[in-house]
């Protein structure tokens, strides 16, 4: 197992007072697996995905209980000066926007080369020549001059595969990629998505990939976590949750994604808005916006059923 | 680049221009030119003399083109008080001024930097909340006042520091202090508000996913990206600088360009005042040439484009 | 509702994003505010003696609480001898007044500026807004100075010369705002039924930058203030005997080792009124038009 992340619950201070932002999530991903981390904005997905570098917001944001562990290794433990040995050498991650993931004012070069020397060492030789292999990694064409270019010189497409060059250069054994593609144009979307997945096959990389495009988890992932209000909801290989959602916001989130084949006058939506996170109600969280919500519902949140080997989902209605 | 260089010149000789413009036009809207250009206990003879000599009685045109001609050979007239040409007592003033300004410009970047960046980086704590009311006070205090205090305080009643006139390391200590206060000022909450818009910032976040420490996140990161809002004011600044230079002569009796200014509205001495004004113009509209080429060389995105 | 694309929900927690903060009234900067308005307004019925009235035998009085003060001169006298108190109070109503007109002709000229660059755009937008980042990086204290000589101390020449040093920060902002308010959908809908630029401007450009140039007027209180308190420092601001603050720490400062409290109470008095003006913007500007906060 890669990485075993056991109920880990992250809490955010804000002014409207404590926001319990991952509450309770556990999933495990496999070295060369993909897993997608799906759900609506606000639900917890970014948090979770920066609880597991511990870059929360500082200092509002705090680790409250769980466990992340790579390759057996309580990162919740670790020093912050043992965390900076583990992040890009271990873990990396891809920033949602390439238009402000780069510092604008040192060129490309610089900024792949600092990731670099971080962890081979301020004396270590070719670093440059490293760097233009981690552009040639992420098929940049002509990566020596690139390396010179700046942030502003390069194409959004192009900043995110830096972005990418980056986030690879240390050849970690995970990667989070928190909706990569989301601020590129649709055309590159396509293209970007494809040269992750060669790179993770060829680097055997885990994958966490964070969206809330079901089109996306279909094509990149192995396995989805669906999150909402903090916790996951529905979890399983995407194969057997495209055929049978079976957690009711599952399978409304998926019919709110538009289709090709199906001719649909109308597409359906999810009624209401996600609960705020500071005001939880008492019982299952999605229970105010669902169609099949009973009484016990509102009262009592629902354990996680099994269904099958290794599909599972929180809601009363499920029989196992 | 150049281009860019080259357009800003010519915008600053065109405030140049039209500050001059300003001042001649000033002398004689008023309709009393030949008062503001004689002294007080001048006689009738004098005045119509004067108004000969300068062609005051010449169009306006006329006396407008042979003004700019004359402050283009460097003849801006001769001073009432001296009796010398403005321009000779302007350049005689000017090294006193240039020993202070400097000094109280670099003791304030060099507090107000650190500071701002400390404030941002331990927000909501006590070095936040200190520098913050050192701001805040820095803002109210008229810098006229503040000088009187320090002399007061310094002078008067410790006796450590000469309260006044140039002389050797300790003369310099009060008027810079005055001086550079409320540059401190804004300049720390410029700088604070800067980094801590850095610092929530994606490439920040992706500096720490790399792996790199506080310190170069901070130092390297954060520093030049929020300096950037700071050198784009720093003309705004250099305005302020030269504003509070002139107080703070006056208030320490510092034989500078600042002091000759207030010496030329008190005793009324027009010509010096019109020949102060425009060589401050071009002092200032040459620093700031100076101020826009380093900003090209800290950020790339104007430097390439 | 259905499921929309938003920014990643770290922008929850984002606490330099603009936010309305009900911060609590400012009371004791609200109370100085107060008690100047009411002195300057009742100057004649607080003030003991004239503000004018020199008496020689009585000069350079100390304060009460000081030895050789008395009761008869509150805050002592000054070298012609005449009421420091009475001088401080009348000083508050020159003061006011001065920030007042000054505030409104500079704030009037930059609010109709940036409106006309910010709704015109294209080239008069380019052009004006030259001017003002050339007002803003030269020392407008300069023309403030040469207005006070060649035009004559006075009420008018004073206001005059500040408008020429506020203007700019003026227009600057309000154009920033106009940008915004003029992409809304409001106006497009109004240019679409035909209504005229003019109108535009007054009836929907006009009415949405107002909350911002009012934070932008009581955050300039202060700095006009002391922008007085300097010129009449320097000898440009309005002609004596008139009692104004700055040419009081002026007259003061040469007898600062005998005669503290000449300079240091009118220099206070600024100091208070200005910080009090401060905090009170500071908390108007968070509480109606936050987005300042960087100005």
């Amino acid at each position: 197992m890669l990485l075993d992340v056991k109920d880990l619950h992250a809490h955010l201070r804000t002014r409207w007072g404590t926001v319990k932002a991952v509450d309770g999530v556990s999933f495990s991903i496999e070295a060369g697996e993909t897993l997608g981390l799906v759900g609506e904005s606000g639900s917890g997905k970014t948090m979770t995905a920066l609880s597991l570098l511990r870059l929360l917001p500082e200092p509002a944001g705090r680790i409250v209980n769980g466990q992340v562990l790579l390759d057996g290794e309580d990162l919740v433990a670790k020093s912050e000066r043992e965390m900076r040995r583990i992040r890009g050498r271990r873990i990396s991650m891809i920033l949602q926007d390439p238009q402000t993931s780069l510092n604008p004012v040192f060129n490309v070069g610089n900024q792949i080369v600092e990731a670099l020397r971080v962890h081979l060492g301020r004396r270590a030789n070719g670093l440059w020549k490293r760097a233009e292999e981690a552009l040639r990694r992420v098929k940049v064409a002509a990566p020596q001059e690139r390396l010179r270019s700046f942030p502003h010189q390069m194409s959004g497409g192009m900043k995110q595969r830096v972005v990418g060059a980056i986030a690879l250069a240390s050849e970690p054994k995970l990667l989070i990629a928190d909706e990569p593609t989301t601020a590129l144009d649709v055309t590159i979307q396509l293209q970007y998505l494809m040269l992750l997945k060669d790179v993770q096959a060829r680097m055997g990389l885990g994958m966490l990939f964070i969206t809330h495009d079901f089109g996306i988890v279909a094509r990149m992932c192995d396995r989805v976590a669906v999150m909402y209000a903090g916790r996951i909801v529905e979890s399983g290989p995407v194969r057997e949750i495209f055929k049978a959602p079976r957690h009711p916001y599952t399978a409304a989130l998926m019919a709110s994604v538009p289709r090709m084949e199906a001719r649909v006058h109308r597409l359906p939506s999810i009624d209401g808005q996600p609960p705020a996170l500071h005001r939880l109600p008492g019982g299952c969280r999605f229970a105010p916006r669902c169609s099949y919500v009973d009484e016990r519902c509102r009262l009592e949140y629902p354990p996680a059923v099994a269904i099958g080997r290794s599909h599972a989902a929180a809601c009363w209605k499920v029989a196992p | 680049m150049q281009r860019f260089i080259l357009r800003r010149f010519f915008q600053s000789l065109v405030v140049l221009l039209v500050v001059a413009v300003v001042v001649f036009a000033l002398a004689r809207v008023t309709g009393n030119a030949a008062d503001l250009l004689l002294p007080e206990d001048a006689g009738r003879e004098d005045r119509e003399h004067l108004l000969k000599a300068l062609g005051l009685d010449r169009p306006m045109h006329e006396q407008l083109a042979r003004f700019l001609k004359g402050a283009l050979s460097g003849d801006l007239g001769m001073s009432i008080r001296y009796r010398k040409p403005a321009v000779e007592v302007f350049f005689e003033r000017l090294p006193n001024t240039l020993t202070l300004v400097p000094i109280a410009l670099l003791s304030a970047i060099v507090i107000s930097i650190p500071l701002g960046l400390l404030a941002a980086v331990y927000r909501g704590t006590i070095i936040d909340r200190v520098s913050g009311a050192i701001a805040v006070l820095g803002i109210a205090t008229p810098s006229f006042w503040l000088g009187i205090v320090l002399i007061y305080i310094f002078s008067i009643q410790l006796g450590w520091l000469p309260s006044a006139r140039m002389g050797g390391p300790a003369h310099y200590i009060l008027p810079t202090i005055t001086l550079a206060a409320f540059l401190v000022a804004g300049m720390m909450r410029l700088v604070r508000s800067s980094v801590l818009e850095v610092l929530n910032s994606e490439f920040v976040k992706l500096a720490r996913i790399k792996g790199l420490s506080q310190t170069v996140v901070i130092w390297k990161h954060c520093l030049r990206n929020a300096l950037i809002p700071v050198v784009t004011l720093f003309g705004v600044f250099f305005a302020l600088l030269v504003t509070g230079a002139i107080v703070t002569e006056t208030v320490f009796a510092w034989p500078g360009v600042g002091r000759l200014t207030y010496e030329a509205v008190i005793f009324r001495d027009y010509p010096l005042l019109q020949a102060v004004i425009l060589l401050k113009a071009m002092i200032v509209l040459g620093v700031n040439l100076a101020v826009d080429i380093l900003y090209a060389y800290l950020d790339p995105r104007v430097r390439y484009s | 509702m259905a499921i929309t694309t938003a920014p990643a929900d770290v922008a929850v927690v984002d606490d330099a994003a603009p936010q309305r903060e009900f911060r609590r009234l400012p009371w004791v900067s609200f109370a100085v505010i107060a008690v100047l308005a009411l002195v300057a307004v009742l100057a004649p019925l607080i003030a003991t003696h004239s503000p004018t009235e020199q008496s020689l035998p009585d000069k350079l009085r100390p304060p009460a609480w000081q030895e050789g003060g008395s009761t008869k001169h509150l805050l002592g006298t000054d070298l012609l001898g005449r009421d420091v108190f009475s001088r401080l109070v009348y000083g508050a109503r020159v003061s006011l007044t001065v920030a007042m007109f000054a505030l409104l002709s500079g704030g009037l000229i930059g609010l109709a500026i940036g409106i006309l660059a910010g709704y015109a755009g294209g080239r008069t937008d380019s052009a004006l807004m030259r001017i003002v980042d050339a007002t803003l990086t030269f020392p407008t204290i300069l023309i403030a100075l040469v207005l006070a000589v060649s035009l004559g101390a006075g009420l008018g020449t004073i206001v005059l010369a500040i408008t020429v040093i506020i203007w700019a920060r003026f227009a600057r902002v309000v154009r920033g705002e106009v940008l915004t308010v003029k992409t809304r959908d409001f106006v497009a809908l109004a240019r679409v039924h035909g209504c005229s630029h003019v109108r535009i401007m007054a009836i929907h450009i006009v009415p949405n930058v107002l909350n911002t140039f009012m934070v932008l007027m009581t955050l300039h209180i202060g700095f006009v203030i002391i922008v007085e308190a300097s010129l009449s420092f320097l000898g440009a601001g309005i002609p004596p005997p008139t009692p104004s603050w700055g040419q009081m720490v002026a007259d003061g400062r040469s007898h600062i080792a005998s005669a503290w409290w000449l300079s240091a109470l009118p220099g206070a008095a600024i100091m208070l009124v200005v910080l009090s003006f401060n905090l009170f913007g500071d908390w108007l500007r968070d509480w109606l038009d936050p987005r300042l906060r960087q100005v």
